[in-house]
């Protein structure tokens, strides 16, 4: 089991946002959180993360625990985040953008790769290679998430966390997203995948949780929430009953 | 062969986790969503939200038939109607029906996990399977038959009832699996004999037979008599129906369908978990069910847990056989008796026949258990020596097993009632 969540509870301050949330990856799944605003997704991802300090619970990497770990110690075993709003270096370029992102292969003592993995990055998005000397904040939104994917895959990580990566864009781009997170787990990755677009990130996960007021509400294959009428109801704006008036 | 080898090889450590998730999001739905559940819990002041551990677990409070009694008929359920795509109601063996509802989901699970213990019980999608099971309010019936469609496998909806029409189709068909409740099994064995037809021109290679306690020995003879392979399988319809777990071809204990079912084993009096391999009454909580989730249902059936390792290679742990229901338990002058320990006795006597029954009266406040017992016409008919030494023999082995007394009377081949369903082994006359 590649990520492993006990009884995790978080929040900012006095402010609880998780209450009690299990959740696991294993290696080789998609597996997504789909999920109101507010209901703690962003707080999950950010958690594991390292970003928000945990008020109680387990979270085990790979079968280290790496709760309470400083961000750049679980980034370096293996487990990246692309943060909600992509959150590039906007007057930095692409090219210094992916640098960053390969910090952790140089404290591998891994420079070699660094050059390695950047065009390999350079193959998942041609239009990066494009844009490689552009400032980061010319780039569009999409071509922005793209750049923010690219610099999570810099530190060759077995597990990639994303956060609403189709957030704000186009649809035609949205389709671009998902086809690449698709591409990811085929090229060997786990992705864990944090989304308000339920219906696509259902699509293409094997799994899902429904997180709900920090609660774990409804949990399964993918396919079997996608025919839960609650998941419907709720996250895929389907109404059977309101379909039939 | 696996039907879902992922699944039901999975390692203990990611099943325990498995369960522990999913445990967390049913707890939620049942306290957001089930009345019941959330008063319940508030009385006894447990948040929810603090059950972190299988300790904290054990707090819940137990859930009985009687609270599913109390809820008649709606009231436990989870979801709304709308969602509920059907409706059972339990048997009712004892006392009033109680009812439960399946969505969508629940009814694709419920026939993935059958299709499971059909396969592990040798069943594949080339057989053709009589469902000699009730059809109707009973789980039994459509339980199994929309397992057996999932797999695959070629299904003929027979129903209980009329057993020589059921052989004749079982001949004209050339049905390759039998599914019943055992008795039925053994009652469509005796008949094919009694009717000269030549067992092995059927083509039964299986057997799939549960619904009520039955005996080892019993099995070998319906295997012996049917010539097939004879698996046990469990449910009830509180938890689910048919497909809670089922025997591999190992024949020795029922895999649990863990990844779907939290099991515990308590002591009925105390209601303390027993000690690891001991009997004691079966808990179960549903850990995917939508629309009629349970939590910590007492089955009232006995059983005990198996944990060593199979060799099948399937990782959930085995529960023995049903040996009794704690209200089939009959207490005799305080002792516990099970009708399937006089079974098991009844069948290692040569002579008899697989059918009895208990009868339990009181006389001046002092209890008399005696047992009929069908023997072969043979010796029945030879003379009074053979009848009461064999008297002496089952009463002998009785008291030994038993540890109380009780009488035997012998009587002729088929003068007890035959039944097509449950079959009912004790007659309490006592007013207790």
């Amino acid at each position: 089991m590649m990520l492993k969540v006990r009884n995790l509870e978080a929040g900012y301050g006095k402010l609880k946002v998780l209450r009690r949330v299990s959740i696991h990856v294993k290696q080789g799944e998609i597996v997504t959180i789909i999920g109101a605003n507010g209901a703690g997704k962003t707080t999950l991802l950010n958690t594991i993360a390292g970003l928000i300090k945990t008020q109680s619970g387990e979270i085990m990497f790979s079968g280290k625990n790496i709760h309470g770990l400083p961000v750049e110690r679980i980034v370096f075993y293996g487990c990246s985040l692309v943060p909600e709003g992509r959150q590039v270096f906007s007057t930095m370029t692409v090219k210094e953008n992916l640098l960053l992102g390969g910090y952790v292969l140089k404290r591998k003592k891994m420079d070699g790769a660094v050059e390695d993995e950047i065009e390999s990055v350079y193959s998942l998005f041609p239009l990066l290679r494009e844009r490689k000397k552009q400032l980061a904040g010319t780039l569009s939104g999409g071509e922005q998430q793209m750049l923010a994917i690219g610099r999570a895959l810099m530190a060759r990580p077995s597990l990639i966390m994303m956060d609403e990566p189709s957030m704000g864009l186009a649809p035609l781009i949205v389709k671009d997203i998902f086809n690449i997170i698709y591409k990811l787990r085929e090229g060997g990755k786990t992705v864990l995948l944090v989304e308000q677009n339920a219906q696509a990130s259902l699509r293409i996960a094997d799994r899902g949780y429904v997180l709900e007021t920090g609660r774990v509400k409804l949990q399964g294959p993918a396919e079997d929430l996608l025919a839960n009428r609650d998941v419907q109801r709720a996250y895929l704006g389907k109404d059977i009953d309101a379909d039939n008036l | 062969m696996y039907w879902e080898k992922e699944n039901e090889c999975m390692s203990r450590d990611e099943l325990e986790q498995f369960q522990f998730e999913k445990l967390e999001s049913t707890l939620n739905r049942v306290h957001m969503n089930v009345p019941f559940y959330r008063k319940k819990f508030d009385e006894l002041g447990i948040d929810t939200d603090e059950i972190r551990t299988m300790d904290d677990f054990r707090k819940l409070p137990f859930t009985t038939k009687d609270d599913l009694r109390d809820n008649y008929p709606y009231g436990l359920f989870a979801v709304s109607l709308r969602e509920v795509v059907r409706i059972h109601a339990s048997s009712g063996t004892t006392g009033m029906s109680t009812v439960v509802g399946y969505t969508r989901n629940d009814i694709k699970i419920w026939s993935n996990l059958v299709a499971r213990i059909m396969t592990a019980g040798g069943v594949t999608r080339d057989d053709l399977v009589q469902i000699a099971f009730g059809y109707g309010l009973f789980t039994g019936g459509f339980g199994l038959h929309y397992g057996a469609e999932r797999l695959g496998a070629s299904v003929i909806p027979i129903s209980s009832g009329n057993t020589k029409r059921q052989i004749r189709i079982m001949q004209d068909f050339r049905t390759t699996t039998l599914i019943c409740t055992p008795s039925y099994a053994m009652l469509i064995a005796d008949t094919i004999y009694e009717m000269g037809i030549n067992i092995n021109a059927l083509s039964l290679k299986y057997g799939l037979f549960g619904a009520e306690p039955w005996s080892e020995s019993m099995r070998q003879e319906i295997q012996e008599k049917l010539r097939i392979v004879a698996t046990d399988n469990y449910g009830l319809s509180e938890v689910m129906g048919p497909g809670v777990a089922g025997e591999c071809l190992e024949r020795n204990g029922l895999h649990i369908n863990e990844d779907h079912f939290l099991v515990e084993v308590i002591k009925p009096d105390t209601l303390e978990p027993v000690a690891p391999g001991e009997v004691g009454e079966l808990v179960v909580t549903t850990l995917t069910k939508e629309a009629f989730p349970v939590i910590r249902f007492r089955t009232r059936d006995l059983t005990r847990l198996i944990t060593e390792p199979c060799p099948c290679g399937r990782t959930f742990v085995r529960m023995s056989r049903v040996m009794g229901r704690t209200d089939d338990m009959l207490i005799i002058r305080g002792v516990n008796v099970f009708p399937s320990q006089i079974e098991s006795i009844l069948f290692d006597i040569e002579g008899t026949e697989p059918h009895y029954q208990i009868v339990v009266e009181r006389d001046d406040a002092l209890d008399r258990a005696t047992v009929l017992v069908e023997v072969s016409e043979a010796i029945f008919f030879d003379e009074m020596k053979k009848q009461s030494e064999m008297v002496g023999l089952i009463r002998k082995r009785l008291a030994s097993e038993l540890g109380i007394s009780v009488e035997v009377r012998l009587v002729e081949k088929k003068t007890l009632e035959r039944f097509e369903g449950k079959a009912k082994r004790v007659i309490d006359k006592r007013n207790l």
